[in-house]
């Protein structure tokens, strides 16, 4: 017996789900060997994760904190991604937007600015530091064909190295890689909040940042969908030289998508300081940015897939917080991540057994 | 019969590709000590024969027998165990690694010690043997395109070819360096080599070849003595001579200037002149066929028309509207429709569904597309109709374009360029590899749009498609025009000749 690899003419439509489910079920049970072997019960730890992240009173607005970068920046990456863009420098896009966001609520604009206007600015300056961070890859790629994959991946390490220069250095405030807190007028509104008014939301940290998450789904939703320029990413994707032939402009796609990619990883830097840190600090994203490739792969590059895709990982972030060591929840991702696109080849392809012929197997 | 097997003997060989049938029935044999050429256009289904014996492909039918003795390769690699090697068109070498290293790699022994000394010796005996001079020292990226052929040759040689095939071995060669080859190739016959020789230029193929077969569409058309045929022979054998079918069209009615091409010169991907100075004009109302072999410009004249390519120098012109140097929406505005020659890799996006790759051109304008919004209503109408119309057989415009028989993609594509109502339009090997029945129909849409009143410009090889379908037929040599025939069967000779870049005297000067 022999395993023969051919390539599907048709994918039915359940397929990818299946694959995707199957592959995550793969995954948690290869993440049971080394939570074995760091001592834990995996199902209990499990179990804890799965309680923390999804069941307890808190959980909801818990999980929408740590969903809501994810959820940003893999718009960014999908955007990115389905015209076989590989962005894979959201988390230095990422860093940039929260440094812009600092500069603009400590630095650029007084204390006493209305929060809506501050708010706005801080947008503003998140988005576009981003996409400035995106848009050199994006030229780069267009002008000199220079690979965005190292470009992307390499700009973030500068980026992450900038944020500590200023952390440590011109916007400390005490030399601990933080700089000072924001004014109140900086802070993105949170459920609790509202709590006055509405006491079930006292303690909720959900904050204005997961709306972000959810208008600019909608909006490339729409753009995929309806739009010409969602058609260009497509066919550009596809064929770049059908593209040519239909007369696009493939060097101004390239560079407008790397903007708007890089804009959005640099709007869920912006939320995340101004909805949980309230301040610039070394290293304040764990990796959200990297996360945010496996979310839009799992997400299947689908917008609002994304959405999904981005609560579960959050909710698996904030369960890996209740177990420990502390290292598990990132090691599980890489697995799930692994499973996945592994499962990709089994949906493209089928595999069959064949006999070979006239000579009998032997085992 | 004879006693002495052949060298090379195929039976019965068919292969088939989706879609297409690449070798029908083929017969083939090569007897030992010669060089056999085989000729034949390109998409004849040469090299695709050829990677049969050289184990790339298996056959779908038929035998292969290696002196008289049956055998079925399953890779490059067992051909070579068995004596045959091949020497493709891309060299198969490691840049980076020098002559002695490549001559040796995937090779059984050395297993562990390489003894450089013997191995370099081997080298240049092999290299004074054959006069395949070459240093084993040199790493191969600094060598010559020949240099590399003669690395490939030695490589075959010393991993103990009898029998060696080449693809098209002297397109990247200078003719001095042609001379040196062929030289080699009868020293190699000398020494009990046989050799298979795939071409498509008759020059070479009279100049060294013992016999010659000729392959059209997929099947053997004959084979000849090398030593007594002529090129005329060569080219009619090669170009077809039998009418399969013939469309009915009534007298061209030529009426203003729709395309004008003004000693245009461009250059091709690698930098070097690919048109140079041509001048041609196209009509409304008529059929102007370009004969010619593959890469003498084709490509590279419908893409500077199309705005896909710079001209370097010269004019062009769409019904008064310069479009020189224009971005290809510019071109797509003026009315101009182009049937590129690559149907998947440029004329349609694979994987997108039909009705995607049906707006491909009309996207940008009222009605498909208002402001930034494409109307996915009448996208669906528009492809269902369109569909029906033009007889493209799938079950459904969700279909993605790649799972399309190549005749219905080249009708989908034709659907999306001739709806847009063209006033010029490229048509660039439009048959090319097709049936029968898809080949009528393409060729009647593009007669009916003759009569609409477009100008063609259609680009081919075939001989046939060109007299059936132009009303006036130019032919393209090295970038230039070379001549200008009326489309009579009697002058199917000169056409051939004049492809081959022989200049006959000509009857119009353009």
């Amino acid at each position: 017996m022999r395993l023969k690899i051919e390539p599907r003419l048709e994918i039915p439509r359940w397929l990818p789900v299946v694959s995707i489910i199957l592959a995550l079920i793969l995954a948690l049970i290869i993440g049971a060997i080394p939570l074995a072997y760091g001592g834990l019960d995996p199902f209990e730890a499990y179990y804890q994760m799965f309680r923390t992240g999804f069941f307890e009173p808190y959980s909801f607005s818990d999980t929408l904190v740590k969903a809501t970068p994810l959820i940003l920046a893999g718009l960014g990456v999908t955007i990115a991604f389905r015209m076989r863009l590989w962005n894979i420098g959201a988390e230095g896009q990422l860093f940039l937007g929260a440094w812009a966001a600092t500069g603009v609520a400590l630095f650029w604009l007084p204390p006493t600015t209305p929060k809506v206007v501050m708010l706005a600015a801080m947008t503003l300056g998140g988005f576009a530091a981003g996409a400035l961070w995106g848009a050199i890859p994006g030229v780069l790629k267009a002008k000199l064909g220079v690979n965005e994959i190292i470009s992307s991946l390499m700009l973030t390490y500068v980026a992450v190295e900038f944020n500590n220069y200023f952390v440590y250095g011109p916007w400390a405030a005490g030399g601990f890689g933080l700089t000072a807190p924001y004014p109140r007028t900086a802070w993105f509104p949170r459920l609790t909040d509202f709590g006055d008014t509405i006491p079930a939301f006292r303690g909720m940290t959900a904050h204005l940042g997961i709306l972000y998450g959810i208008i600019a789904a909608v909006i490339l939703f729409v753009i995929f969908k309806y739009s010409k320029w969602g058609y260009e990413l497509k066919v550009i994707g596809d064929n770049p030289n059908a593209a040519r032939y239909a007369g696009m402009n493939l060097s101004r796609t390239i560079i407008l998508t790397m903007i708007i990619s890089g804009g959005l990883a640099g709007l869920a830097g912006m939320s995340e300081v101004a909805g949980v840190v309230h301040r610039l600090q070394e290293n304040f994203s764990p990796g959200y940015g990297f996360t945010a490739i496996i979310v839009a792969w799992l997400a299947r590059l689908n917008p609002l897939a994304v959405i999904v895709v981005g609560y579960l990982f959050g909710g698996l972030l904030v369960g890996g917080d209740a177990i420990q060591p502390a290292g598990i929840p990132l090691l599980i991702q890489g697995i799930i991540l692994f499973c996945v696109i592994s499962a990709d080849t089994f949906t493209r392809y089928r595999i069959r057994l064949v006999q070979p012929a006239a000579t009998t197997a032997q085992s | 019969m004879s006693n002495t097997p052949y060298a090379l003997e195929m039976r019965g060989i068919t292969k088939r590709f989706p879609g297409v049938l690449a070798n029908d029935n083929v017969n083939f044999t090569v007897e030992k000590g010669e060089i056999h050429a085989l000729l034949g256009e390109n998409g004849a289904g040469k090299s695709t024969l050829m990677n049969m014996v050289n184990g790339l492909y298996r056959a779908d039918e038929g035998q292969i027998l290696l002196d008289g003795k049956p055998v079925k390769f399953s890779s490059p690699r067992d051909a070579i165990d068995n004596g045959v090697g091949m020497v493709h068109q891309h060299f198969m070498l490691v840049p980076t690694q020098t002559v002695a290293e490549n001559l040796i790699l995937g090779q059984k022994t050395p297993r562990f010690y390489i003894n450089y000394k013997k191995l370099e010796q081997d080298i240049a005996d092999l290299s004074q043997k054959f006069g395949l001079a070459v240093e084993p020292h040199a790493k191969i990226w600094q060598l010559s395109v020949g240099e590399q052929q003669r690395v490939e040759i030695l490589k075959m040689l010393y991993q103990g070819a009898k029998l060696l095939i080449m693809d098209e071995p002297t397109a990247v060669l200078t003719p001095q360096e042609v001379t040196d080859l062929f030289k080699t190739l009868r020293e190699m016959t000398a020494t009990g080599h046989t050799i298979i020789f795939i071409s498509h230029k008759l020059d070479e193929v009279v100049a060294i070849a013992d016999r010659v077969t000729v392959l059209r569409r997929g099947r053997v058309e004959s084979t000849v003595d090398g030593k007594s045929t002529s090129k005329a022979e060569l080219a009619r054998l090669m170009v077809g001579r039998e009418v399969l079918f013939r469309i009915q069209k009534k007298p061209a009615e030529p009426t203003a200037d729709a395309l004008v091409i003004d000693s245009v010169s461009c250059e091709n991907d690698r930098g070097l002149p690919a048109l140079r100075n041509m001048s041609l004009t196209v009509r409304s109302g008529e059929v102007v066929g370009i004969a010619g072999v593959a890469g003498n410009g084709q490509t590279e004249l419908a893409q500077v028309i199309t705005g896909l390519r710079q001209a370097t120098s010269g004019k062009v012109t769409v019904q008064g509207q310069d479009v020189t140097n224009q971005p290809a929406t510019a071109t797509i505005d003026q009315g101009l429709a182009y049937i590129p020659a690559d149907r998947n890799g440029v004329g349609s996006s694979p994987n997108l569904n039909l009705a995607d790759n049906l707006i491909l051109k009309s996207y940008r304008r009222p009605p498909i597309g208002s402001g930034w919004r494409i109307d996915l209503g009448l996208v669906r109408s528009q492809a269902e109709q369109l569909i029906e119309q033009f007889d493209v057989k799938t079950p459904s415009v969700d279909l993605p374009a790649r799972l399309l028989s190549g005749g219905n993609l080249q009708k989908l594509i034709l659907a999306r360029e001739i709806s847009r109502q063209p006033k010029v339009v490229i048509a660039v090997y439009p048959v090319r590899g097709l049936d029968v029945g898809a080949i009528e129909s393409i060729h009647q849409m593009l007669i009916d749009e003759r009569d609409r009143g477009a100008g063609i410009l259609l680009i081919s090889e075939d001989l046939d498609e060109l007299l059936s379908l132009s009303d006036r037929i130019v032919v393209l040599f090295e970038g230039q025009i070379v001549g200008e025939v009326p489309p009579e069967d009697e002058r199917i000779d000169e056409i051939g000749l004049m492809m081959a870049g022989t200049k006959v005297e000509q009857s119009h000067a353009t």
